[in-house]
């Protein structure tokens, strides 16, 4: 039958009746609003919640929502502080986002994030060209070495994957442990500042151009540490739509995610496409490191993600894969860590990524069913 | 000189953390659901068993709030990935997250709390007195760890030997004939993720109030959740190899540490004592050890074709085709 | 509600076993059971007739107690009853026997047979079981071992396990469904052969089909069931013919429009040689088995579902690697090559389980309709989609082969089975096939369906396409193939031409028994 039920009530049991019946019915068209409308939904429900438990905790909620917006998006500075916090975001995002169409899971975006900043360091601190090397060569040079080691990164759960069928999950997860041990045996040694958990400073013409450079030509620029890291992220995002709603590939992507046994069936690669998609995806993850790295750090040391690769989880979710919804999502998220790290107790934005991914995938349930409440 | 007797009476009682959490995660797979929260789920239980005990000095209650508390944050995957038949992955996710901020958050203040009591240690009588085995199995264990002597056995006799055990396995396996026969999906599917959500507290608890005790924010578990959750895959959700994972994983993590102590090691001057950041590598470790049984796993069981349990992640509708 | 329900018959101060009255049951955007009357007498066999969709195994799942009805009656032994769950419905003594098999696979007989019992409360005394068991199976004389684990059973023995496991409920009424789908000729008589035993131990039957022989043949009394409705209620079996049936099950005259024009068959298309394969647990599905198949001409194999055509057709695709043999398709040996290799050479494949493989539930209607061809142009250069093009072909192919749908752009998941499998047709066929390979191409369509789908088959093999038929339906192969090949567990068991075979011989090929030709090479 083409019917499906979901009782309201599934334990079921007579005796005391409800006042009012809960239909719920499959949904089976939904418009085109409605994903947008049940993710701002689920937000605003998400800092709800976690007001809740801020109040249980004994803080003052709105206080610190009030802070939060403040420190995100008060003035012009604080704002350029969370759009450096996006740059990272977007790509990690959407370096998920991407994996998560092919229903991939790739959780190992941190991991990659680090092993892209390990490969963009090692140009510069190996080195792999000489420190006086130009900067339009230097930084191409990084982002490259960037990408190709996160990709490396990402390949190795993907080939895992692809040939043996292990748990790309659990792989990807482990491989960031792998990644963060990586990049602290070089900082604590090879790489290390007579001593120093952290490398030497890299020299300006490995940094990447911020926009407090051009205060010289634009004053109003002074002190805004924006830098060109956040045009990768907007670049990529045009990639990524490009490829998944406008290529053969993406097509194909989106087939597996949707059933790999019809793309079998349609002659599609699984295994090559795990590959390539695990590369693709931990190459965007790698390139943000490399960016985070050459915009901001400007060194390497064990500390450079504020959880990004977790976080992008999070937002390739929230904003439903959208390519372009990451962007606003990143920027969003960026202005929570960036008002977070002020605020006790720290673990505050951790847990309302949590809960707003948490609400979020409920929500979810709106997309499928349609709930209507009549009066008996 | 590497005392192996004490790195496997510690591996013993480390292991018995990963094995709690592992034996908790079968019990909700094999009902066919998938928690990916475990870590956050542990980080509650820890969280939550320390800050009571430093509150009320009363480290079995401890236990006791650590094992409702991670219960109660399971329930949280159980609605959304039951009811709402949200993916189980992005679900399990959530959890951790949750679990995750929500212990630091409520933990906040905590590592710089005083001396609390901790679960006592217990030899055995007349067990401890067995050469070798003795020393490591029975001697100044805390209670938790003859619990998971006990555990295994009773998890694998629960689930094949019972008819709790042999609803549990159909719900996972076709829950459609499962419920055509008049079980309750539902509720079996929820109890279990709470059985799974419990168990990880217990394994949160055991590790703040017992194998390492104190919170460390999110160091204190530092992968644990997940590595059971591979221990689960390689286990092919059987509770016995379950148990030879973790207590091998339990007495690695014990190897790591005192491999870097000597000078020497097997006559040779030891590298991780003479370069200490050798010793990162020793780090990874555990993570690319998980990735290996992972792989060995996987090999296997495509030879043997054995799998998951056939629902396991996939939401019952009831009347929709399939299983 | 119904108006007040009318009294048992007056011959017989006996309540019914079972009695329905007034139910409805609605879907979204279906009206599944539309006041729908039905009564079971004890120690009958009542057949509930319809076609697919006609809302016969909602009406049985009500009475099983999986699905709530909207409005209605339902008493069993003259007491009314309200089922909250199967677990109800089996303490009333009613048990049913899916059409797809309620059996877990991992688990021994013995443990689905106890499933969802209270007793034993916790521990399970395993042998003690057993023995139970083997006591009941000597009773009915339904044999199976009591340990074996389901996956290790063929489907008849599996029919059996259900059977038993209702009998063990103490079940009174057994509600089967579509019983004979997965069995032998010669199977169905046993299976006959054991109901008519329960009957006359007192148990009453419902039973579900579409095939009008078969319930003509078993039943006392017949109800039909026509778009959720009742069309006839309860006619005795010896006063109805088949015609009558026919018409009551479909609201009109049927008269088989399938008419296959006299085809001279061309060159060898398909030539698979001596080919092993395993299944997916791992145990011998293919062995050695050979078949050609020629331009025009559709050859039909018959066999018991899990006798190794679907590894076959997944073998020729592709899908499944052979462990030795040769697949020829055109001069050329593609085995095991990928499933492009397949796609290629102009190889269509209509495959048996169209929702899980044929399409892709959660994209368009448009999206599912370029699978394969999305490589190639006019639909991409290779790189980049042309989309307006697929918009393009999706809405003449829609138009082309009737698929009703609001738009292109909507969901697979949301076209009925029907509408899905033309889509799956257009897709397959508009690419101007050498070959296709149709596994079970009918299977669950209303009859409209049907024979759109067998017309479409049967132009094809006028255009000169070479056909391998894979169907359950015997009447189906003798009506489209122009030979038939038996299959017995992986096993060539002859050949007979159309006009030469008969439900008996082809019955015999499929309970192992070689007829007519052997096969060659």
């Amino acid at each position: 039958m083409t019917g499906q039920e979901m009782s309201a009530n599934p334990v079921g049991g007579q005796g005391w009746q409800f006042p009012f019946s809960i239909s719920i019915e499959p949904r089976l068209t939904v418009p085109k609003w409605l994903p947008a409308l049940i993710s701002v939904g689920s937000l605003g429900v998400a800092f709800v919640i976690g007001g809740i438990v801020l109040a249980v905790a004994g803080g003052n909620p709105l206080a610190i929502y009030a802070h939060l917006i403040r420190a995100a998006f008060g003035d012009i500075g604080v704002f350029n502080d969370t759009l450096v916090k996006a740059s990272p975001l977007m790509l990690v995002g959407l370096a998920c986002a991407l994996a998560f169409r092919m229903k991939l899971w790739n959780i190992g975006a941190e991991g990659q994030f680090f092993l892209g900043a390990w490969g963009a360091s090692a140009v510069v601190l190996a080195p792999i060209l000489p420190r006086d090397t130009p900067a339009i060569l230097m930084i191409p040079t990084m982002m490259l070495a960037g990408v190709a080691c996160g990709a490396l990164w990402g390949l190795i759960p993907g080939f895992l994957k692809a040939k043996f069928n292990v748990n790309e999950i659990i792989t990807t997860l482990m491989m960031n442990y792998i990644a963060v041990s990586w990049v602290l045996f070089w900082v604590f040694g090879e790489w290390s500042e007579s001593g120093f958990q952290m490398s030497p400073m890299f020299p300006r013409n490995a940094w990447l151009p911020r926009l407090t450079d051009y205060a010289a030509q634009i004053p109003q620029f002074a002190g805004l540490t924006l830098h060109a890291g956040i045009l990768f992220g907007l670049i990529v995002s045009v990639v990524v739509w490009f490829i998944t709603s406008r290529s053969r590939w993406g097509y194909e992507i989106r087939l597996i995610g949707d059933n790999k046994e019809a793309a079998r069936y349609a002659g599609v690669d699984i295994a090559r496409n795990t590959m390539l998609l695990m590369m693709v995806s931990g190459g965007i993850a790698g390139l943000a490191g490399m960016a985070e790295i050459a915009g901001v750090v400007h060194r390497l040391q064990g500390a450079i993600s504020n959880n990004y690769g977790f976080t992008g989880i999070i937002i390739a979710w929230l904003a439903k894969l959208n390519p372009f919804a990451v962007i606003l999502v990143s920027v969003l998220f960026g202005g929570l860590i960036q008002a977070g790290r002020e605020i006790q107790p720290s673990g505050v934005p951790r847990m309302l990524q949590g809960i707003i991914l948490f609400c979020v995938i409920a929500g979810d349930v709106l997309l499928r069913y349609r709930i209507q409440i009549t009066r008996r | 000189m590497i005392d192996w007797i004490a790195i496997l009476q510690a591996g013993i009682a480390s292991g018995t953390v990963l094995l709690f959490a592992a034996i908790g995660e079968i019990m909700a797979e094999r009902s066919g659901v998938m928690n990916l929260g475990v870590e956050g789920m542990m980080l509650i239980g820890a969280m939550t068993a320390y800050r009571t005990a430093v509150t009320i000095d009363q480290p079995w209650v401890g236990l006791l709030f650590a094992m409702l508390a991670a219960g109660i944050l399971s329930l949280l995957h159980a609605v959304v990935s039951i009811h709402f038949q949200a993916d189980q992955v992005v679900s399990g996710l959530a959890i951790n997250f949750v679990g995750i901020g929500l212990s630091m958050v409520l933990g906040e203040g905590l590592s710089k709390a005083g001396a609390v009591s901790l679960l006592p240690t217990i030899t055995v009588p007349l067990l401890s007195q067995i050469p070798v085995l003795g020393p490591i199995l029975f001697t100044n264990h805390n209670p938790m760890t003859y619990l998971g002597y006990a555990l295994t056995p009773a998890a694998w006799f629960y689930i094949h030997r019972t008819r709790p055990g042999l609803h549990l396995r159909a719900v996972g396996e076709h829950p459609a004939a499962a419920d055509a026969m008049g079980i309750n999906v539902y509720r079996l599917r929820y109890g279990y993720v709470f059985a799974g959500g419990v168990l990880a507290g217990l394994a949160g608890g055991t590790i703040s109030l017992a194998v390492s005790p104190g919170w460390f924010s999110e160091l204190t578990t530092s992968g644990q959740g997940w590595i059971a959750i591979g221990l689960v895959i390689f286990a092919q959700w059987n509770p016995w190899r379950a148990a030879a994972g973790a207590y091998m994983f339990g007495a690695l993590r014990r190897l790591i540490l005192d491999l870097q102590g000597p000078q020497t090691l097997l006559g040779f001057a030891n590298p991780f004592f003479y370069t200490p950041r050798l010793g990162f590598f020793l780090q990874m470790l555990p993570y690319a050890l998980v990735i290996l049984i992972l792989f060995i796993g996987s090999r296997e069981a495509m030879k043997k074709r054995v799998g998951a349990p056939a629902a396991l992640g996939v939401p019952y509708i009831r009347g929709e085709r399939g299983t | 509600m119904s108006a007040s329900a009318p009294l048992p018959d007056s011959a017989s101060s006996i309540p019914y076993a079972v009695e329905m009255r007034g139910i409805v049951k609605r879907f979204p955007g279906v009206l599944a059971n539309d006041h729908v009357d039905f009564d079971l007498r004890p120690g009958e066999v009542h057949a509930l007739l319809g076609e697919n969709g006609a809302g016969k195994s909602t009406l049985m799942n009500i009475l099983s107690g999986l699905y709530r009805p909207d409005a209605g009656l339902i008493r069993v032994n003259g007491r009314p009853v309200h089922f909250n769950s199967p677990r109800d419905a089996i303490a009333a003594g009613l048990g049913m026997v899916h059409q797809h098999f309620m059996l877990v696979p991992t688990q021994t007989v013995t443990e689905n047979i106890i499933l969802g019992l209270s007793e034993p409360r916790f521990f399970l005394p395993l042998d003690q079981l057993d023995q139970r068991v083997l006591a009941l199976q000597e009773q009915y004389g339904l044999r199976v071992d009591p340990k074996a684990r389901i996956w290790q059973l063929s489907v008849g023995e599996q029919q059996r396990v259900e059977i038993l496991k209702m009998l063990y409920r103490g079940a009174n009424v057994l509600i089967m469904d579509e019983p004979t789908a997965v069995l032998t000729p010669q199977e169905v008589e046993e299976l006959f052969h054991t109901l008519r035993a329960m009957v006359a131990r007192g148990h009453s039957v419902i039973f579900i089909s579409h095939k009008l022989d078969e319930v003509l043949k078993i039943s006392n009394r017949i109800t039909v069931l026509r778009q959720g409705r009742v069309a006839a209620s309860g006619i005795p079996a010896h006063e109805a013919t088949k015609a009558q049936l026919a018409q009551l099950m479909v609201g009109r005259e049927v008269v088989f429009t399938v008419r296959k024009k006299p085809v001279q068959p061309g060159e060898v298309v398909l030539s698979v040689e001596d080919v092993c394969a395993e299944n997916d647990r791992g145990l011998p599905a293919l062995r050695h088995f050979s078949i050609q198949v020629r331009a025009g001409e559709i050859v039909g194999i018959a066999g018991v579902a899990g006798n190794g055509q679907s590894e076959l057709a997944q073998v020729i695709t592709g899908l499944r690697r052979c462990s030795c043999g040769r697949v020829v398709i055109a001069g050329e040996d593609i085995a095991n090559r990928p499933p492009r290799a397949a796609i290629e050479r102009h190889v269509a494949h209509i495959p048996e389980d169209r929702h899980g493989v044929g399409s892709s539930p959660g994209l368009s209607l448009a999206e599912n309709l370029i699978m394969k061809s999305h490589r190639r142009p006019p639909i991409s250069n290779g790189w980049v989609l042309n989309l307006p093009m697929i918009r393009r072909q999706a809405a003449q192919l829609k138009d082309e082969y009737n698929i009703i749908a609001p738009s292109v752009e909507v969901q697979a998941r949301l076209l009925s089975g029907g509408n899905l499998q033309k889509a799956i047709l257009a897709r397959e066929i508009s690419a101007g096939p050498r070959l296709i390979i149709a596994v079970q191409p009918t299977r669950g369509l209303d009859v409209g369906a049907i024979e759109t789908v067998q017309n479409l088959l049967l132009k094809e093999r006028e255009h000169g396409a070479a056909i391998l038929l894979i169907s359950e339906e015997l009447e189906e192969l003798l009506t489209l193939s122009d030979r038939i090949v038996g299959m017995y567990e992986g096993r060539h068991m002859g050949e007979l031409n159309a006009e030469e075979a008969t439900l008996a011989a082809i019955g015999l090929m499929m309970a192992g028994t070689p007829q007519g030709k052997p096969a060659t090479r």
